[in-house]
């Protein structure tokens, strides 16, 4: 690996969101912005405040959020719908299928406190399965950045992109993997580190966790490559295609049912492109409890000790 | 186009257009006819009279919007909207068949100005609000109608809407409900019953106006009344019969969702010609 990461804590990826969404819509009058009664958790409030006339509080009443979204969309506007994960996708599914995906209209939803890692508030609250809703959706953009930086510029490449999206966003502070200048393109995975041994994809906070599992593979002589999979639809073939090729060994990490999210979706293109062992990290076909986060990620087997054992494990059956 | 107020020509119209949606569904063997004929004189009255719309012009900024909510009944807006030059009228009898614009349920990938993609039951309300807070946003005077089938409201995200509308002071949109009293299942009153139905509304903090459904002077009125009504959603109690205009469908709930046989579609044509 050629470049180190200090990882220092950064702003919660919700947090990032609430800037994010307040610049864009000073930026872009078209902007608009839809909360369901928890706009101070999501920080939708920053926009509320700063546009009143622009932000529409719906209540606790999803559903209806979604379509209204779909509404003003449908007008010509550029709806941010915002709630935890677990309440706008799995409330608002049916919005979002008949509403927004089938007639492929131009609503953002934003769905924070996602994973396990929202800690204290327990299982109902939490979305393990959201990216595999948000993907089973045709048309939908999925977006999950991993740090504030990335969540700023994909709030932006999202506002300027036409067509039904989810963002997943996250409850704890994380640490901040890039520098401000750094360019995202939606659709276009980040290479973080370079290596040939093994390559470690992940999306959202598993991203730092698995730097710092390459950092430490690497003081072992295993040169690992990260990818920071920052769009889980439409995935980035080229990037996985090449890795599995130039790395013949993959692991990939998610905050999410291991079996429903981005460890399956990277499995179909490597089984299309150029197979190899690969190994996942994620919930295993469970729901959580109530715990601090640090407890949860760690019983719940989402750190970097994880990363590494299962890139050990991917380079004892790599040939 | 050409609009008109007046109530006879609109009535023979409606009667002219329960005939086309009767064809379609006969062809398609498939569709509904009881809730497409309940609504005729309401689609007919808001194409025809109320609608601030030009055919020419679909994308029209400042145009009203319609969204037939009860999506399942797009054979007679089907058929007027063909009638008002939005779509072909020589492809009316490709309801439902593979490659056609007329899909069993109200799809704007294929014709745009349908509005919104309509069929899962209880959407259509809330995403007229969305058109109706743009319009607000853009300080266009554009209302915003929409159709709801009696059945439909029994879907909760209805009363979500509801609350939105009248807590916001929407008196730009208009909620007509097609109170024929029949759902697939048999009828509202034994299936989940509707009353007391004005009362809720009121309740809702709506300005409600009970009429009756196939009077177009009652629609006239009812919808000028909606217009001059400040402050607060107007919602129309349509007061029909499933299946107005054909003896045996009217009141009949297998007609919600089936086609006549061959026989049921001459007397049907007989007592519409």
């Amino acid at each position: 690996m050629s470049k180190t990461y200090e990882l220092k804590m950064g702003a919660a990826t919700r947090e990032a969101f609430g800037k994010a969404l307040l610049e864009v819509g000073r930026k872009n009058p078209n902007v608009v912005a839809l909360d369901a009664d928890l706009s101070k958790s999501t920080y939708s409030t920053y926009f509320a405040k700063e546009f009143p006339g622009r932000f529409f509080e719906c209540g606790i009443a999803e559903s209806n959020m979604v379509a209204i979204a779909a509404g003003l969309a449908s007008a010509g506007k550029i709806p941010f719908a915002s709630s935890f994960s677990a309440f706008v996708l799995n409330k608002g599914f049916e919005q979002l299928r008949v509403t927004a995906a089938f007639p492929n209209v131009n609503v953002k939803i934003v769905g924070t406190h996602s994973g396990i890692s929202i800690g204290e508030d327990g299982p109902s609250q939490m979305s393990i399965e959201d990216l595999s809703l948000a993907c089973s959706l045709p048309g939908f953009t999925v977006l999950s950045p991993a740090d504030e930086v990335s969540m700023v510029a994909l709030m932006h490449a999202a506002t300027d992109h036409v067509g039904p999206m989810f963002i997943r966003a996250g409850r704890p502070k994380v640490p901040v993997i890039y520098e401000a200048s750094q360019q995202f393109t939606i659709g276009k995975a980040i290479q973080l580190t370079e290596g040939t041994d093994v390559t470690l994809i992940a999306t959202g906070l598993m991203v730092a966790e698995s730097i710092r599992a390459a950092q430490a593979l690497e003081a072992e002589g295993i040169h690992a490559r990260v990818l920071d999979m920052h769009t889980i639809r439409p995935l980035d073939r080229d990037a996985i295609a090449t890795a599995a090729r130039e790395t013949g060994a993959l692991v990939v990490s998610e905050e999410h049912l291991i079996d429903a999210g981005l460890g399956v979706r990277v499995a179909q293109v490597v089984s299309e492109t150029h197979p190899v062992p690969m190994e996942f990290v994620g919930i295993h076909n469970t729901y959580a409890e109530s715990a601090t986060p640090e407890q949860l990620v760690d019983k719940y087997g989402l750190l970097s000790r994880d990363v590494i054992a299962a890139a050990k494990r991917v380079l004892a059956r790599k040939r | 186009m050409q609009k008109t107020t007046d109530a006879a020509q609109l009535s023979a119209l409606a009667r002219r257009m329960r005939r086309t949606a009767i064809e379609m569904i006969m062809e398609a063997k498939s569709g509904h006819p009881g809730g497409s004929l309940s609504i005729a004189e309401i689609i007919v009255t808001l194409y025809f009279d109320v609608l601030r719309h030009d055919p020419a012009n679909p994308q029209w900024k400042d145009r009203d919007r319609f969204i037939l909510s009860k999506g399942h009944c797009c054979p007679i807006l089907y058929a007027v909207m063909a009638e008002c030059g939005y779509t072909p009228k020589d492809q009316l009898l490709t309801l439902r068949k593979l490659g056609s614009i007329y899909q069993g349920h109200p799809d704007v990938r294929f014709i745009p100005a349908l509005e919104a993609s309509t069929g899962s039951l209880g959407q259509g309300l809330s995403i007229g609000l969305g058109m109706a807070l743009s319009a607000k946003l853009e300080q266009s005077d554009a209302r915003t109608y929409v159709v709801l089938g009696d059945g439909e409201i029994q879907e909760g995200q209805i009363w979500e809407a509801a609350m939105f509308a009248a807590f916001h002071k929407m008196d730009n949109i208009v909620a007509i409900v097609d109170y024929n009293k029949i759902q697939l299942d048999g009828f509202t009153k034994d299936i989940l019953d509707l009353e007391p139905l004005v009362d809720k509304w009121r309740s809702f903090g709506w300005h409600v106006l009970n009429i009756d459904g196939h009077s177009i002077p009652a629609l006239q009125q009812a919808f000028a009344e909606a217009s001059a009504t400040k402050g607060k959603p107007t919602v129309i109690v349509a007061n029909t019969i499933k299946g107005k205009g054909v003896s045996f469908m009217e009141n009949n709930p297998k007609f919600h969702g089936a086609a006549p046989s061959k026989e049921e579609f001459a007397q049907a044509m007989a007592e519409l010609a």
